[in-house]
């Protein structure tokens, strides 16, 4: 019997590149005034210019904001856990080398475990399953 | 030509299940016109918000089809500001004389649950848990406390006092007050901000009556003159609510940015304001607002509400009737709630929480999402 792969898909293509062996937030830059902004967008949030190109993110920061989320979002919020089964999650900004700081979810909800200064790298998570079990995939940053 | 209040009507915030948001707009809307003296017929325009209760304008199947032109307004926790902007700037052109801002609103229980695609954001923001204005708060203040050494006790300083006033505010929603100890231990939703030390949705109605200063005292003795009105939004890099990055947080955020507009407008400065209210949808948020506000440097909060100078009866009273968290965020009607009380208090007539000293200058800021502030500058 032929079984069947998992398949995976980024929670949103203008996120990270994937699937690829190493993948890497996307940005834009833009050509005029240089300014930088995740996730991809197709003009630039500061000047208005559409000449944007894409720019790939560095994979390790520092931790610059956090906090934990103990409450199940209501929806838009989907994740396939029920009240019975959610786990608060971390939540931060990544100051990367550059100086752009990006939001992002944390792997770590303990708050022991954050510290404002402390590296931090990309990783990626499973957020939900879809019915046809498809592996919805979503970016996160872990304590190194 | 300056803008006077010369009429105010409050809806008491809260839960009312017997009246929708509109009702309790309107109820708000004919308590203005009675303290103004002025009859419906006799207002030329009118300007409302709400974010969950419907259009404003539809307050006149009540109060009267008279024929004005009334404009509906939506933009976020400034719709209030934004309302009595558009006011404010339509007695200035000369188009009117007297008008009318109103601003109301009905929740559901529990934090809001925005929509991403309302605010142009890709829908995982949404579905990743991220789209919480909460969440902003708590990663602001959480740096906040880093750089400038604000402790947990500065935070349930500011919610205990938010408690106290609202028990002396007939108009507010919580009318307890807890200790440090049981505000510092209840739930923790978003670290470092526990469940009483944020606000909650909520309902309520407050509108104005407004006039060109000129006229004011055909009305009322004690006209309130509106001395400046700023709104301003995010610049590119600033660190604002549902910012996906943020370029370079030494970028004056939209709080920043309206306040100094609004002193530059009302010609004074943060020394010459008598009492404030700011936005404190949290504990943490009226903290940081006080510094964005001009009120004091960062870090100085921690020995401010140490002593209780933004007490009632402080050197810098803040928050007076109790702020958004004794009060709860109809969002419509938020920001003319400050307004309303400050009125109140340079009128003399806070009752129970007036500031002593004959205030002359009140002071009223918003912020919200995704990075919209608003600050007036009221003077009697």
């Amino acid at each position: 019997m032929e079984t069947k792969l998992t398949e995976q898909k980024p929670i949103d293509p203008v996120l990270f590149n994937w699937p690829q062996a190493e993948p890497t937030l996307r940005a834009s830059r833009c050509a005029l005034c240089g300014a930088i902004a995740f996730p991809l967008a197709k003009s630039c949030k500061s000047c208005g210019s559409e000449e944007v190109a894409e720019t790939e993110l560095p994979r390790r920061g520092k931790l610059w904001a956090w906090t934990i989320q103990h409450f199940m979002p209501k929806p838009p919020y989907n994740s396939s856990e029920t009240p019975e089964t959610f786990r608060p999650y971390g939540l931060g900004y990544i100051d990367l080398p550059g100086g752009l700081k990006i939001e992002s979810r944390l792997t770590e909800n303990d708050p022991m475990q954050l510290k404002i200064g402390a590296d931090m790298e990309l990783v990626f998570y499973t957020h939900r399953l879809e019915q046809d079990g498809t592996e919805i995939i979503n970016y996160a940053f872990k304590p190194v | 030509m300056k803008t006077a209040i010369i009429g105010i009507g409050i809806h008491p915030f809260g839960r009312t299940p017997e009246r929708s948001g509109m009702e309790q707009g309107a109820y708000a809307a004919r308590l203005a016109l009675k303290d103004a003296g002025v009859e419906w017929q006799n207002i030329q325009f009118g300007y409302g918000g709400s974010y969950s209760s419907g259009n404003a304008d539809a307050i006149a199947n009540e109060l009267g089809l008279t024929g004005i032109p009334f404009t509906n307004v939506m933009n976020a926790c400034a719709t209030g500001g934004s309302s009595l902007l558009s006011a404010t700037k339509e007695i200035s052109s000369g188009a009117a004389d007297i008008g009318i801002v109103v601003g109301f609103d009905k929740h559901d229980r529990g934090a809001f649950n925005a929509d991403p695609a309302e605010y142009g954001l890709g829908a995982w923001y949404g579905e990743a848990g991220m789209m919480l204005t909460t969440q902003f708060f708590a990663m602001k203040l959480q740096k906040y406390m880093h750089d400038y050494g604000i402790s947990v006790d500065t935070l349930a300083r500011v919610a205990e006092k938010a408690y106290q006033n609202g028990t002396l505010n007939p108009n507010a929603w919580r009318r307890t007050t807890f200790t440090l100890e049981q505000i510092k231990s209840s739930t923790m939703v978003n670290d470092p901000l526990t469940k009483y030390m944020f606000c909650s949705p909520s309902e309520g109605g407050v509108a104005l009556v407004v006039c060109r200063e000129d006229i004011a005292h055909r009305y009322c003795k004690n006209p309130i003159i509106v001395s400046a009105l700023a709104m301003r939004t995010r610049l590119h890099g600033a660190f604002e609510v549902y910012g996906t990055s943020v370029a370079d947080d030494a970028i004056p955020n939209a709080s920043v940015q309206a306040s100094a507009a609004a002193y530059e407008m009302a010609g004074i400065g943060p020394e010459d304001v008598d009492f404030a209210q700011l936005q404190d949808t949290e504990a943490g948020a009226e903290v940081m607002h006080m510094a964005e506000n001009g009120f004091c440097r960062h870090g100085e909060q921690e020995s401010m509400l140490l002593n209780g100078e933004t007490r009632i009866s402080g050197r810098m009273p803040i928050n007076t009737d109790g702020g958004c968290m004794a009060n709860g965020e109809p969002i419509g009607a938020s920001g003319l709630r400050q307004v309303y009380e400050s009125v109140l208090q340079l009128r003399g007539q806070a009752g129970e929480h007036q500031v002593q000293g004959n205030p002359r200058v009140g002071y009223t800021h918003v912020y919200g999402a995704p990075g919209v502030s608003a600050v007036t500058i009221l003077q009697r």
